[in-house]
């Protein structure tokens, strides 16, 4: 696909695996470049159009297919085969959802987030519509977005001591209730 | 402290707070104006008053469970939602949708385009006390909503179609039916057009009043008619055209300095093409045998590959899209919805700076957001 190759033009060694489904393509690339490789798809391929930004919790999906592999490993066991351990991956991923205005394509950028290292560097330099997506998946995720200039929780309420998109945050809720303390400037955001 | 409140530090200011509760407000939403005189110097917002976990409620219900609570996203026009969401599962599966479903749809989400912006028209004119023209096209909308009804059974939350297609054909009076409600909404916008649009009032009340340039617009990641007012002409059922929309004659209005006004007249002039797209989609439907498929093959149990998709539309508001990860099990992994509002509301306090308190309003009303939709 010609996207695919001047993605891979413009990216280089930074561009660490792409994949598609249904004609939607999603480019990973290192958490550390991310504001790098955003600036250079805008500024060289036009991507000039933020859609939205969020998180994604693939926690349940590892947790999943070590169960189906342990399944496996313990039939080839009886085989004689022998499982082998392999390095967890990063928990999280923040999905970038671009277009280009002239072109009408779009393109997903993806960068994971491991969750001993919850910083990632803020978009909001590029597109002030990263604001909002930006501390909404502080507040559903904890990722948290250095530069942001008002990391703060958006839909839930400031002192809300969980972080509900999780996947090991229950459906019905953990009967969090809200304390009204009348605080005009609570502490409840990151900086 | 918020950089609203550090940018107005030096300035003598008093706090006034609109809402949640404000029968001027769209939903519960608040803002926390800074007032200097009658000057708004800067407003901090406060979302989440609607939130209910959409998102979370998504991944632990199956694909045909979550339909009916797309309904509660927008709930003006709850036929884009449900239309916008079943097409990203089809996407994610593969279906190709039967052209006569894809009429159908077609037809519907015209007509909620229709109602979506007689609702914002209409309570426009509320906000900025025009009465009468309210009354005149609510008229036309409840004409809407009997068609709705009698198309499935519900008004408000319709629950749309089905993942692959839609329930029924539309009804066998529907000819009749929407030639009636042709004559009234032709009569009806030209009503309020003649009432409001070169009303001496009306323009003053709206012509300069909060713009935005277009590169601002593109930068907060405005979409639909907000954007459309400031000059960008861009529309996703012409520049990504999807289901059948590559085969319609219509226009693409676009304002010039989006304001106020042009975001008013972007969506009047719209009303109109959007009777153009349902007379040529309803000459296609008829021109196809009752026995056309409705719905393509759908398995009993929706269990998508494993992969995601993101598939946007072009709702009355602008792109809605929804992001949908599958695990190859019956329930989705992840379902990000992305609302057109939620990108035009952050932009807000930009907007609004060093207007009248009074505009504040006006420009709340003229951006059409829908709390439904913002929270999730």
């Amino acid at each position: 696909m010609a996207l695919k190759d001047s993605v891979l033009k413009v990216l280089g060694k930074k561009a660490l695996a792409f994949d598609e489904t249904a004609g939607s393509l999603f480019v990973e690339v290192p958490k550390e470049h991310i504001v790098a490789c955003l600036t250079l798809l805008k500024n060289e391929l036009g991507f000039d159009f933020l859609s939205d930004l969020f998180g994604v919790d693939n926690s349940a999906l590892y947790e999943k297919k070590k169960k189906k592999k342990k399944k496996k490993g313990e039939e080839s066991e009886e085989n004689g085969g022998s499982v082998q351990e392999e390095p967890v991956p990063p928990r999280f991923e923040v999905i970038y959802l671009l277009l280009n205005l002239e072109t009408n394509q779009r393109l997903q950028v993806r960068i994971r987030v491991p969750e001993n290292d919850l910083t990632v560097e803020s978009a909001t330099g590029l597109w002030k519509g990263a604001n909002w997506p930006e501390r909404e998946c502080f507040d559903m995720f904890g990722i948290k977005f250095r530069g942001h200039p008002y990391l703060k929780r958006l839909l839930m309420w400031d002192e809300f001591p969980a972080h509900p998109l999780r996947k090991d945050y229950p459906l019905e809720g953990m009967g969090e209730e809200r304390e009204l303390v009348y605080e005009p400037e609570g502490e409840g955001h990151w900086t | 402290m918020g950089p609203v409140k550090q940018r107005i530090a030096n300035e003598d200011y008093v706090t006034i707070n609109v809402g949640p509760s404000h029968p001027a407000m769209h939903g519960t939403l608040r803002a926390i104006a800074y007032v200097s005189g009658e000057t708004v110097l800067g407003t901090d917002l406060e979302i989440g008053y609607l939130h209910r976990g959409v998102e979370k409620l998504g991944e632990n219900l199956t694909y045909h469970q979550f339909i009916p609570i797309t309904d509660r996203l927008n709930y003006c026009s709850a036929i884009a939602n449900n239309v916008s969401y079943e097409m990203a599962v089809e996407k994610l599966m593969g279906l190709e949708v039967p052209e006569k479903a894809q009429l159908i749809r077609i037809i519907m989400t015209e007509l909620s385009r229709i109602a979506d912006h007689i609702v914002l028209v209409g309570i426009l004119g509320v906000d900025l006390g025009a009465f009468t023209p309210f009354f005149y096209l609510f008229i036309q909308r409840e004409e809407i909503y009997e068609i709705f009804e009698w198309y499935n059974g519900a008004r408000l939350t319709n629950t749309f179609g089905r993942i692959g297609g839609v329930e029924a054909p539309l009804p066998e009076d529907f000819e009749e039916r929407w030639s009636k409600l042709k004559k009234g909404l032709d009569k009806a916008i030209g009503e309020t057009d003649k009432l409001l649009t070169h009303n001496r009032i009306w323009m003053d009340r709206t012509i300069g009043v909060t713009p935005i340039s277009a590169d601002d617009a593109l930068n907060w990641g405005f979409t639909g008619p907000c954007l459309r007012a400031c000059g960008v002409k861009r529309d996703l059922r012409k520049d990504e055209p999807y289901s059948l929309y590559h085969q319609f004659d219509f226009e693409i209005p676009t304002g010039k300095h989006g304001d106020v006004f042009d975001r008013y007249m972007v969506r009047m002039i719209e009303m109109r093409e959007s009777v153009k797209i349902i007379d040529q989609a309803f000459a296609m439907y008829k021109e196809l045998g009752p026995d056309e498929p409705l719905m393509a093959k759908v398995p009993k149990i929706i269990r998508p590959p494993e992969g995601e998709v993101y598939h946007a539309i072009e709702s009355p508001n602008g792109e809605l899209g929804f992001y949908i990860k599958s695990d190859g099990t019956d329930k989705p992994y992840r379902i990000k919805i992305r609302p057109p509002c939620y990108m035009i509301f952050q932009a807000f306090d930009e907007l609004i700076q060093g207007e009248m308190i009074s505009d504040l309003i006006a420009c709340l009303s003229s951006l059409n957001i829908i709390a439904g939709e913002l929270d999730r």
